[in-house]
């Protein structure tokens, strides 16, 4: 498979604090990677570094093209979708006006409202909800419209960060169902961080383990299931 | 009963500018957080160049049109070149620097026009009907329908375009609209154009009557200031509805307490002060209004 997504070298960090010490990783076409880690490892700091939401040194390569240094609105454009953690609802729009912002970039109106009527048909709840205030839905309900509004824009290279959070059990694993379909079915990429390890490593084909910003483990999502370093990660020492 | 409307038609007419200009900051506010203190002397720059192209022979309304163009293209780059680089500082840098270009641009406007007061052609004749004994001046009724035309157009540019739907994106949630795609930036911009090109109507409209001088906009911005925090600096509704409150109480306060001297500018502030004690984020405005 090639790389959709090839890492090398990123650092980032806030003002003077370096957390990334210099990752190297991939995504290939078609493939669903995790990255997990404790609270702190750096794992938000890198979805935000890819998608350009902080500054960030290293090489990064997308679709073939160098996009390291590019404003978030520039790689947006050129397909990577970043569901920021806490779900990042436009709360003062309707949950349709959610999903037409989504494909802010896009010219082709009946492409757009087909795939609105698509994405009402993958998460009916926010069909019913859909000229309702987004702010004023259920945390499950806005962590699928993210992803639909992430999904508006057509994007080659899904980023989600922590999807779970703050989710019912129940609600969560029906998510995940979603985003497996969403995957083999339409062959949609995705870099997902995750604190739920045991959800994260059956949607993820391979996965990465970070530790105060430095990838300690890789491996498939079988051999990291079976991982003592993974557990350690989870335990945070 | 005649006395009573009378009043509250003109009322409803400086109502109406502050309305106008509490838009303008609601604007400001709802895109990049700012109380922008020179928002009135942004618009007493616009009523200058309305004097300055009127004296050369432009007609009233195509003077006000290009003033309005000007504002718009100006409010952008005070965004772009003067707010940006102190977009992520603390709200007191922020109230600075809007105060210093408070200063600034008052000082502008009189070191290029002059300090003595000039007078603009009015745009429209000076008129008063009397239906059933109620005197409505001309005044009013452009202030009014001046006021009605600019509502329906933000509406329809907010409510209506892709581009105020991108507006009313990152006015709620800038983050997630840089995700999508959205120009955040140039949006910023469109809040400070849009507000500018208001201003400079509401100060071109109000100013023509009595005449200009450096500080014409002053008591005017205080008052747009003070309706803007009755009506919730985040809502334009608020800002609507409070601009003609405080517009109303002012002339009421006017006409019938008016034992002691200036007494019309305390009444207003202090119905404000009692509103905001029990309702603190004003009458349509979200509790959410401080910068974080």
């Amino acid at each position: 498979m090639t790389d959709l997504l090839k890492v090398s070298e990123l650092r980032a960090g806030y003002g003077a604090v370096r957390v990334l010490q210099g990752l190297d990783f991939s995504v290939a076409a078609g493939e669903v990677v995790v990255i997990l880690g404790a609270n702190g490892a750096g794992k938000t700091t890198t979805l935000r570094a890819l998608s350009g939401m902080i500054d960030a040194s290293g090489k990064v390569m997308f679709d073939g093209h160098p996009i390291g240094g590019r404003r978030p609105e520039q790689i947006a454009a050129a397909g990577i979708a970043h569901v920021p953690q806490g779900r990042g609802t436009i709360v003062d729009l309707t949950v349709d006006e959610n999903l037409r912002i989504g494909a802010y970039r896009r010219r082709d109106a009946p492409g757009i409202a087909a795939d609105i009527a698509r994405w009402y048909s993958t998460f009916p709840r926010l069909k019913e909800r859909q000229t309702q205030q987004a702010g004023s839905m259920s945390g499950g309900e806005q962590q699928m419209l993210a992803i639909a509004r992430a999904l508006m824009g057509r994007p080659k290279l899904v980023l989600l960060d922590e999807p779970s959070l703050g989710l019912a059990p129940l609600v969560t694993q029906e998510l995940f169902r979603t985003l497996a379909d969403l995957n083999r079915d339409d062959g949609i990429s995705m870099l997902v961080v995750e604190q739920n390890a045991g959800l994260a490593l059956k949607l993820a084909a391979r996965g990465y383990v970070l530790e105060t910003g430095t990838i300690v483990t890789s491996g498939t999502a079988d051999e990291l299931a079976g991982n003592d370093d993974v557990r350690r990660a989870y335990l945070g020492i | 009963m005649s006395l009573f409307l009378t009043q509250l038609m003109i009322g409803i007419g400086s109502g109406a500018v502050y309305a106008s200009l509490a838009l303008a900051l609601v604007l400001v506010f709802r895109t990049t957080g700012i109380l922008n203190f020179a928002q009135g002397e942004m618009a007493l720059y616009s009523t200058y160049l309305v004097w300055f192209f009127t004296e050369r022979s432009v007609p009233v309304w195509i003077a006000i049109l290009l003033a309005m163009a000007i504002s718009f293209v100006g409010g952008a780059a005070i965004e772009r070149i003067l707010i940006r680089p102190v977009e992520q500082a603390s709200p007191l840098v922020l109230v600075i620097v809007t105060i210093g270009m408070f200063l600034a641009i008052n000082s502008i406007a009189q070191v290029q026009f002059g300090n003595d007061i000039k007078l603009l052609p009015r745009a429209y004749p000076n008129k008063t009907w009397l239906p059933g004994n109620v005197q409505i001046s001309s005044d009013t009724l452009v202030l009014v329908g001046v006021l009605i035309a600019e509502c329906l157009i933000l509406y329809l540019v907010l409510n209506r375009t892709k581009i105020g739907l991108a507006f009313r994106a990152v006015a709620s949630n800038a983050e997630s609209s840089r995700l999508v795609g959205v120009p955040v930036g140039r949006m910023l911009m469109l809040g400070w154009a849009m507000a500018a090109a208001i201003g400079a109507l509401a100060g071109a409209l109000v100013i023509a009557p009595v005449g200009l001088q450096g500080a014409s906009m002053q008591q005017i911005l205080v008052y747009a200031f003070a309706a803007a925090a009755l009506g919730g600096f985040d809502s334009p509704v608020g800002a609507v509805v409070a601009g003609l409150i405080v517009g109303v109480v002012g002339t009421m306060t006017t006409q019938y307490l008016h034992v002691v001297h200036d007494i019309e500018l305390v009444v207003p502030f202090g119905l404000i002060l009692v509103v905001l004690l029990f309702r603190p984020a004003g009458l349509f405005g979200t509790t959410r209004v401080e910068r974080v």
